[in-house]
């Protein structure tokens, strides 16, 4: 985490907000407050935010408002909600997977790299709750984070042509989940039924940041019940609080 | 009529034609792509010529135009790098009004200068609008006609149109672009430009970079002298925008188009003005950039004359008003 924030500029009509130069749940959240703080402020000028790891995107259009206006607004809307950034209350999803087979093919390999059995794997995997730092890559793809230690895994070295949709994958400490099939670098080791992305859906994505999600070990036969019941949109993963 | 009338059968698809306006705003944080017009200078003109909203669906021609047979008494514009245009083998002139008769045959060629085009069809082109846009995004199959590029027996549909032009309009001269084989672009530096030493800053700014083979609506991979980076590189990954001119560890720069993913790691030395995004869209494979370093009060001042600069263009076509 910075002790000051930092504004920086982008091209001729965006502003970015940085919280820290890490990745850490700590940092993501104050951008996910800060997000939930310049959306609630509707400022003149400003036309859409971009929440990533540690920063936050701010765009605008400089015939509307000026670069000095903007960062001066921003910081005063930071002043204000520093004391008192309250978390938003995060939705939950529980996220159903089928892990190894054909469904997660590099699961061997991540078990192996670690000296783990491939239901340590699970375990540990489906073991703790994510949080989505960020959707991107693709269209509906969640970046979550942090994955426990002793499955962190390196990219592939070369990275595949095609990772079928639904494929939960696992980058160094992050795990994600492709939307549809896509080129990917990511050791896949399982496959979900559900969907993420549709574009007739208000919003199209299915997570969005700040959103938290865990992963919930499931049989072939309940993938493809859940499968059905999703490609219906009569199956709903978050929790009902 | 009525509305979502066809107006042209796809003979011949060309190399990669897709329907685009002026993109899809607002979703950036679910990870879609603005897209829209790679030139938007050009869509907007052509739209001009047929008394379109500034900002309608138009087809995006890319290197090798399409043949189209109307099916409708329409009018269209092409506008854009230097394409050939015959109407049932007679030559017709880019930048101006143009009418075609049921059952004539649009016939585009090779863009010689330039790498794309813009067909409008008065009324606009019509598909169904997604995500607040009809622009295609191939990759994730959205928008456009089903959300690829266009292949022959395709119908574009057109819109119920109560008057056609009862005039003919044309660009004047003067403000017909030229795509010549080096484009200069302007840039603002950041926002990670301290991620480079000084000497690579200076690298970048002053040679001329060559558009690789790699080059389309996602983004372009240059060839050049590589930018040195510094000993503390940012890479987390954060937001880029088109524009973005990203410089991964081989130090030869990638600038992000209309179709790029949202987010990436690289470090972004620069990003170009959005009033010369239009010209960066026309490069093609083996043509140069060079990047002309200018400050961000240069960069709005040149915004405010680019938006003013379309206005006079519309205003002075409107003074024409030549008969057919």
């Amino acid at each position: 985490m910075y002790p000051a924030v930092r504004y920086v500029s982008f091209g001729d009509h965006a502003l970015t907000v940085e919280f820290g130069n890490s990745i850490s749940p700590e940092v993501n959240r104050k951008v996910q407050a800060f997000h939930d703080v310049i959306s609630n402020a509707k400022l003149s000028g400003v036309c859409e935010c971009v929440p990533t790891y540690r920063s936050l995107l701010i765009m605008y259009d400089p015939t509307k408002i000026s670069y000095e206006k903007l960062v001066s607004e921003v910081k005063s809307l930071e002043k204000m909600s520093k004391a008192g950034i309250s978390e938003r209350k995060a939705r939950k999803a529980v996220v159903p997977v089928v892990y190894g087979g054909d469904f997660g093919p590099d699961i061997t390999r991540v078990a192996q790299c670690h000296n783990l059995k491939e239901s340590d794997v699970i375990r540990i995997h489906s073991g703790r709750e994510y949080l989505v730092y960020m959707i991107g890559f693709i269209a509906g793809f969640p970046y979550l984070g942090e994955l426990a230690d002793e499955i962190a895994t390196p990219r592939l070295e070369s990275p595949r042509v095609r990772v079928p949709e639904g494929s939960v994958g696992i980058a160094e400490r992050q795990t994600g989940i492709y939307p549809r099939e896509a080129p990917g670098g990511w050791h896949i080791i399982g496959r979900t039924p559900l969907k993420l992305f549709d574009p007739s859906w208000q919003p199209p994505a299915l997570f969005q940041s700040g959103d938290t999600v865990r992963f919930r070990p499931v049989s072939i036969d309940e993938f493809w019940r859940i499968h059905a019941a999703a490609s219906r949109g009569s199956y709903d993963p978050f929790i009902q609080e | 009529m009525s509305i979502g009338m066809k107006l042209f059968r796809v003979i011949k698809s060309g190399f990669f034609t897709t329907v685009q306006d002026m993109g899809r705003h607002g979703f950036l944080k679910y990870g879609v792509p603005i897209s829209g017009a790679m030139d938007d200078f050009s869509l907007q003109l052509s739209n001009m010529l047929v008394g379109n909203n500034l900002g309608d669906a138009c087809l995006e021609l890319t290197m090798l135009g399409p043949e189209l047979e109307a099916l409708h008494d329409a009018q269209i514009a092409v506008a854009g790098g230097d394409i050939s245009v015959q109407i049932n083998e007679q030559d017709a002139q880019m930048w101006q009004t143009l009418r075609v008769k049921t059952g004539d045959v649009v016939s585009l060629g090779k863009i010689q200068a330039g790498c794309r085009s813009y067909l409008s069809v008065r009324g606009g082109v019509n598909v169904p609008i997604v995500l607040g846009s009809r622009s295609t995004y191939v990759r994730c199959e959205i928008g456009g006609i089903q959300g690829r590029q266009l292949k022959a027996g395709d119908d574009i549909e057109g819109f119920d149109v109560l008057q056609p032009l009862g005039f003919r309009l044309s660009v004047p001269r003067d403000f017909v672009p030229d795509f010549g084989a080096e484009a200069n672009v302007r840039v603002v530096l950041g926002p990670q430009s301290k991620s480079f030493t000084e000497k690579g800053i200076e690298t970048f700014l002053s040679n001329p970079y060559m558009v690789t083979i790699e080059a389309d609506r996602m983004g372009y991979r240059l060839e050049g002298p590589a930018i040195e980076r510094g000993e503390l590189v940012d890479t987390i990954s954060d937001a880029i925008l088109p524009g973005a001119v990203q410089v991964p560890a081989s130090g030869k720069p990638i600038i992000t188009m209309c179709d790029a993913q949202t987010t990436g790691g690289y470090p972004k030395i620069a990003a170009v003005l959005s009033s010369d995004m239009h010209t960066l869209g026309q490069a093609k494979p083996n043509n140069w950039v060079r990047f002309q370093r200018t400050t961000l009060s240069e960069a709005h001042r040149e915004l405010v004359e680019y938006h003013d600069k379309i206005r006079i263009i519309e205003s002075k076509l409107l003074q024409q008003r030549i008969s057919f």
